[in-house]
């Protein structure tokens, strides 16, 4: 506990506390006391829902609530915005305009003392991440995967990948989930979370810390007539049954002459977070996509991520289906349909353009399409494609694209070295050379391992005025 | 070596006590601090704090001696303390700062002290394990007598690769101590739910490797184990397991819900299992410190503990020319 010295005696402000790595505000979900209670050190304050999580949020020292100052239901709060007012004994709520901040910093510790601590600084991780998504404006508005006049409505990610999984689980019974803390933990990244409730434990298996041991049961029951979805709790640790993916699962149905198809999904977060640091931020794209037998699915929005997982539930081939922490929790429109899918191999134009072509995919789209924008109001238009699926690659959509801009720049996170963008230079070197008015440029993620601290990783991670550097290069403004 | 004794009458020296005691309180002070720079938005990622375990890295210590190996998890704040490592530099790591051990470059769950022999902080749940092994490996080919800690929890204990390893280790007779600490649960998941087998360390039988289940809230016992499976190993007939019965009080890391235990069964835990309190307690009534001698260690470790607050948040972040260091030597 720190307290943030003031100049007089004073009450004391709680703060909204940072509770995971991704956490830059959260919703305070409910208030277990009121003003006027008394309180002492470890008493459940208040529910607050982070991105991860609902946590129980305790008090680290005693006091009466002076004043609740954020209400119940708050969605959004800042962290380090304070949200209540504690006062200590002698004080009355007359003392509250003098507060000092105290941060509560954790949801835990009844017996951490009080002690004097520094001034609290402003936290320079966060501004590394979720920078706000760019609205698509274009000339000539990108045809949308569902009919016109289509209800939307707008939800997480995380909202859409748990609808693709219930509906698909619904409609097969076939079709489970299986991975570590997914049912009765309600999902590391609450992707399951409700799915043990509705499909039970035969159906959301919670398995032990065992990667190659699960993967390849997993493989192994897709032969035997299931359509497994194995959830990695990041796709760091899929490297532990990488021999799965690749020898097991992608590899059986032309060894056995077509007889062995492998219907099964991996998924999990990919990708890098927030500093979360080298093994823990790593982006897999282009490592699967190297492999024939497997599909790769990356999507951006939350339509595309609830229609290309059902679509890579119901196929027949294994499909790794790389996801974003970072997007889980950002809002798309999703259309209202009974069945939505989207096609698994179909690049989507985000935003059309005559200038440039703009190709990324996953969290990659959000530098895009923030360049787009950037760049629209310097008078160059950029079209950008969203990849969504690596492999098979819609080379067509880029080809075409390419053709009519003369002009390319791939954006991804991973590593450089035979990267996806690596890839798609050479297709359109091949098939569009004579098109090209400039050197392609592809950006990736710095050619190092992930770095933790706040100012290196960003310099670590690809961006938006990286974009636009390369398409100012491209176009030779 | 000294013969185990149990616990609540050791045979032990006021001096060796408040030593441990220092030592356990440091690692729990050191910690609550981290979790409130956490909070404060000074650390960021993962940070899983080792509240409640401290006995078993500080016994262990003590049946060590200089040039004996470490390596463990993400979970390692006590594991370096306890090495002798300076709270500063591992300070500075949980804030990414240039005084950090790895620069600010590994953070919270990767630091390293070839000075300490301390081989990490690795994230990936398992890899330690025959990483151990492999440290132990080459001190007996080197042909010299130190042993190498390969710490690992409970969830981890179901990784193929620890039994890959006990297997190797156990055929080739590697100055290895494998010490499982069982703090009874990974992430959400209780041992109950992830394994049949109630006794991890029995799993070793498989493979001929002796080990014991230890009270891991117990110093004393933990130290008592330790130098048995140390002496085993020096003299050439190792690997050994130690399973550490062990809880944490916190959350997994910082954003857990924890749902999945009651807050009574950790209220419990830390009334009638602490492992600082049991220390307080010989200390006092065994007359080997006073009141005035214990509030005088508290200060001494609080304010350590605040300059290494101090050193992490005005230690300066890593020159940008640092992000293409070090990925060759
Ligand atoms: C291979 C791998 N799988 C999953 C994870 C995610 N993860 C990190 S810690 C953890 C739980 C480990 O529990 P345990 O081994 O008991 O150690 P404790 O955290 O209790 O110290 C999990 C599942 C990981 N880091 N690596
Ligand atoms: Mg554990």
């Amino acid at each position: 506990m720190y307290i943030r010295e003031g100049g007089y005696a004073m009450a004391t402000e709680i703060l909204m506390p940072a509770l995971s790595p991704t956490m830059e505000e959260g919703t305070l979900a409910k208030w277990l006391v009121k003003e006027g209670d008394t309180v002492s050190a470890g008493d459940i304050l208040a529910e607050i829902e982070t991105d991860k999580a609902t946590m129980e949020f305790e008090a680290v020292d005693e006091g009466t609530v002076g004043k609740l100052l954020v209400a119940e239901g708050t969605e959004g709060v800042k962290v380090n915005t304070p949200i209540a007012v504690l006062l200590e004994e002698g004080e009355s709520a007359d003392d509250i305009g003098k507060a000092a901040k105290k941060a509560q910093p954790e949801a835990a510790s009844a017996d951490a003392g009080a002690e004097a601590a520094p001034e609290p600084q402003a936290n320079g991780a966060s501004e590394a991440t979720a920078p706000a998504v760019a609205a698509i404006r274009a000339a000539e508005p990108p045809k949308p995967d569902w009919p016109e006049g289509t209800p939307m409505k707008s939800m997480t990610v995380r909202e859409a990948l748990r609808e693709a999984m219930a509906e698909e689980m619904r409609a097969d019974d076939t079709v489970f989930l299986m991975g570590e803390e997914v049912g009765e933990y309600q999902g590391a990244y609450k992707i399951s979370q409700g799915l043990l409730d509705e499909f039970g434990a035969r159906r959301v298996v919670d398995t032990p810390i065992t990667e190659a041991g699960f993967t390849g049961i997993g493989v192994g029951a897709a032969w035997g007539g299931l359509r497994p979805i194995v959830e990695f709790m990041t796709f760091n640790f899929s490297m532990q049954a990488i021999d799965h993916l690749i020898n097991s699962a992608a590899k059986t149905l032309y060894m056995s002459g077509g007889q062995m198809p492998c219907p099964i999904v991996f998924r999990g977060p990919n990708g890098a977070a927030a500093r979360v640091a080298a093994q823990h931020s790593q982006c897999y794209a282009a490592w699967y996509s190297h492999i024939p037998g497997l599909k790769v699915v990356m999507p951006y929005s939350a339509a595309d991520a609830k229609g290309l997982l059902k679509s890579a539930i119901r196929d027949p081939n294994p499909v790794v289906f790389l996801e974003n922490e970072i997007l889980y929790g950002r809002s798309f429109d999703v259309p209202q349909l009974e069945d939505f899918t989207v096609p698994i191999g179909k690049a989507r134009i985000a935003r059309t353009g005559t200038d440039v072509t703009l190709v990324s995919f996953g969290i990659g789209m959000t530098y895009a399409l923030e360049a787009a924008e950037k760049l629209a109001e310097n008078g160059i238009e950029a079209e950008v494609i969203d990849l969504r699926t690596i492999r098979p690659m819609d080379t067509e959509t880029i080809l075409n694209s390419v053709r009519k801009t003369n002009r390319l720049v791939t954006i991804e996170e991973g590593f450089p070295q035979s990267s996806v963008g690596n890839f798609i230079t050479s297709v359109v070197m091949e098939q569009a050379f004579d098109y090209l008015d400039a050197p392609v440029i592809n950006l990736c993620g710095k050619d190092v391992p992930m770095p933790y601290a706040a100012n290196l990783e960003k310099l670590a991670l690809v961006t938006t005025a990286e974009v636009i550097e390369a398409v100012k290069k491209v176009t030779y403004r | 070596m000294a013969a185990r004794k149990p616990a609540g009458k050791p045979n032990i020296s006021g001096d060796d006590l408040r030593k441990y005691y220092r030592e356990m309180l440091l690692i729990r002070r050191f910690e609550e601090k981290a979790g409130q720079l956490y909070g404060m938005g000074l650390i960021g990622g993962f940070c899983h704090l080792y509240i409640g375990q401290e006995a078993v890295v500080v016994g262990l210590a003590a049946a060590s001696k200089d040039g004996d190996k470490q390596i463990t998890s993400y979970r390692d704040h006590g594991h370096m303390l306890a090495t002798g490592m300076d709270p500063k530099g591992v300070m500075a790591e949980l804030t990414g700062r240039e005084g950090g051990y790895s620069k600010g470059k590994g953070g919270s769950m990767h630091m390293f002290s070839r000075e300490k022999h301390f081989y990490g902080g690795h994230g990936i749940v398992g890899a330690q394990v025959p990483l151990g092994a492999g440290l132990a490996f080459a001190d007996k080919y080197k042909g010299n007598d130190s042993v190498t800690f390969t710490y690992f929890g409970d969830g981890a204990a179901n990784q193929g690769q620890v039994y890959e390893a006990y297997n190797m280790a156990q055929l080739w007779n590697l100055p290895v101590v494998f010490v499982i600490e069982n703090n009874q649960y990974a992430m959400g998941t209780s041992t109950k739910r992830s394994s049949k087998s109630p006794n991890l360390w029995e799993r070793g039988a498989a493979y001929g490797i002796k080990g014991e289940m230890v009270d891991g809230m117990d110093v004393l016992a933990v130290k008592a184990a330790g130098e048995k499976a140390v002496a085993a190993c020096r003299a050439g007939d190792g690997p050994y397991i130690l399973e550490m019965m062990t809880y944490r009080y916190r959350g997994h890391s910082m954003s857990d819900p924890a749902k999945y235990r009651t807050r009574e069964e950790v209220q419990k835990m830390r009334e009638e299992r602490d492992p600082i309190d049991r220390v307080r307690e010989l200390l006092t009534t065994g007359g080997h410190a006073s009141d005035d001698d214990l509030k005088a260690i508290d200060k001494e470790i609080k304010a350590i503990v605040n300059e290494a607050a101090e050193f992490s948040k005005d230690s300066p972040e890593p020159d940008v020319s640092e992000l293409w260091t070090d990925v060759y030597t």
